[in-house]
């Protein structure tokens, strides 16, 4: 599904964000992506969207690679990629449904079925009922499961969740993460970055993976 | 589809910069329209001063109605001469007598004509330049039956490079107009399409075609720029009316200018969103 294969990374300032990095994530399979600030889990993540490739090695996701994928064919690795940012990256000013509406018409719904759509993706995350809400008028949480409602609107393979919960509370951490924990159950992959290790303790089933400095130091479940 | 119903909801959703933008192009684009203004009605002056451009042929009393005929033909198969009229000595008192009526008591008295035959060659429209006119003298000038050709050198010359002048002046400072222009249609359609970056980035993230992201934005900028090539023609032609009406006659412009003129605000509208969107398509 995601396979890195000795993946660096080296901007011309900053220097090397990633060291010959190595991971393969499986159908299904559900991990986090920790280590402090700096580590590389942002770049990892972004070099998995394809939004950067690869100064050395290669990424693959679901059979594309970053060797083969131009900017013109982009989007059909993000087609099957859902992504959710701590910041929530919404619409400010529209509600949650023309939110929802935006994605989907963009990605080529047909008309009327968008709506329909919008609001059964709106039920699943359980915010049906604040489907006419103004975003920026629903709670940090609320925020967060529309943008999971987004990521989910292309049927996608795998959800990608850069810090989702740095900007939530516990209880809305919690509702964040059960929901994740239901998308994967139905088969879905999940690479959540996150630096909050005690978060990751809780679920004991997950694989992590942890980076260091631009290397992959540790990963739960080797090939 | 789409593209039109985003671009209309990106002019709905946000009129007032819809409407500056709409406005700097205009701005924009109606001080080129005065440039031009000013430019054609100063080629339109000096063309018809050179109209006036013409080489007289004075003739000698003694030459043969023969010889003037065949100078006539040869003189009329020169590529730039337009035509060559011969004026008699009568014509030529006749014509003396109606430009200046204040000797015509003087003209009255006259026993003999002491005005020359000549030949009048007017030359061809873009014909009308120092080398050429000396050249046509030169050829007239061979005839043993000439006396004298006149077509005030110095008046040419000064007319040629106040044209040069010009048309150097209208490059100049017609260049500098439009890059000022350019760089105001670009800025202010960058500022439309910067405030609707978050709209970009998520189609980017959701993995929507770029060309698809694309479209919108391309229409709503030549829409932007049609407008402002529109309300550019519209202050054009009232500081047009009220020079007219106020303070002197002046000529419109041609329509093909204000058509060429619109048709640039369209394209250059277009051309500036795509180079703005290009930017934001990169950052995802």
């Amino acid at each position: 599904m995601i396979k890195l294969t000795n993946v660096s990374k080296e901007y011309p300032k900053r220097g090397f964000a990633l060291r010959e990095v190595s991971l393969h994530l499986k159908k299904g399979q559900f991990a986090f992506l920790t280590g402090h600030s700096g580590s590389g889990k942002t770049t990892t993540m972004r070099l998995v969207h394809m939004a950067e490739r690869p100064t050395t090695g290669e990424v693959r996701v679901t059979g594309y690679s970053s060797d083969t994928v131009t900017e013109r064919n982009v989007w059909r690795v993000r087609r099957r990629i859902g992504y959710v940012f701590q910041d929530f990256r919404l619409l400010p000013g529209r509600t949650a449904l023309e939110n929802m509406a935006f994605v989907l018409e963009v990605t080529g719904t047909a008309r009327k079925a968008i709506v329909p759509a919008a609001q059964r993706l709106l039920a699943q995350v359980g915010l049906g009922a604040k489907a006419g809400a103004l975003v920026n008028e629903l709670s940090g949480g609320e925020q967060q499961r529309v943008a999971i409602a987004r990521a989910l609107a292309n049927d996608p393979y795998i959800l990608l969740a850069d810090e989702p919960t740095g900007n939530l509370d516990d209880r809305a951490t919690r509702g964040v993460l059960d929901l994740f924990w239901d998308i994967n159950a139905k088969g879905m992959a999940v690479l959540m970055a996150t630096h909050d290790l005690e978060l990751i303790k809780r679920y004991p089933h997950a694989r992590v993976f942890e980076l260091d400095q631009g290397r992959l130091v540790y990963d739960s479940a080797p090939e | 589809m789409h593209a039109i119903r985003e671009a209309a909801a990106g002019f709905k959703r946000s009129p007032v910069l819809t409407g500056l933008s709409s406005a700097m192009v205009g701005l924009a684009l109606y001080v080129v329209g005065l440039f031009g203004l000013a430019t054609y009605n100063l080629q339109l002056a000096l063309t018809s001063v050179e109209e006036r451009v013409e080489v007289a042929v004075y003739l000698r009393d003694d030459a043969r109605q023969s010889e003037i005929d065949l100078a006539l033909t040869e003189l009329a198969e020169i590529p730039e001469v337009r035509s060559v009229s011969f004026v008699s000595k009568r014509d030529a008192l006749d014509r003396a007598r109606a430009d200046l009526p204040e000797f015509g008591e003087l003209f009255a008295d006259l026993e003999v004509n002491p005005l020359p035959q000549s030949l009048e060659i007017e030359l061809r429209p873009g014909e009308r330049n120092p080398d050429v006119v000396e050249r046509v003298s030169e050829a007239a000038a061979a005839y043993p039956f000439v006396e004298d050709v006149r077509y005030g050198r110095e008046w040419v010359d000064k007319l040629f490079a106040l044209r040069r002048i010009g048309a150097a002046t209208a490059g100049v400072l017609g260049s500098a107009f439009a890059m000022v222009a350019a760089l105001i249609i670009g800025t202010a359609l960058r500022i439309a399409v910067f405030a609707r970056r978050d709209e970009i980035y998520v189609m980017r993230l959701v993995g929507a075609k770029a060309s698809f992201i694309r479209r919108p934005f391309l229409l709503e900028g030549a829409m932007a720029g049609l407008l402002g090539g529109l309300l550019a023609w519209g202050l054009t032609y009232a500081t047009y009316r009220g020079v007219y009406s106020f303070l002197f006659e002046v000529a419109w412009l041609p329509s093909g200018w204000i058509g060429l003129g619109v048709l640039v605000g369209v394209v250059f509208g277009a051309f500036s969103s795509a180079l703005a969107i290009r930017r934001h398509l990169g950052e995802v």
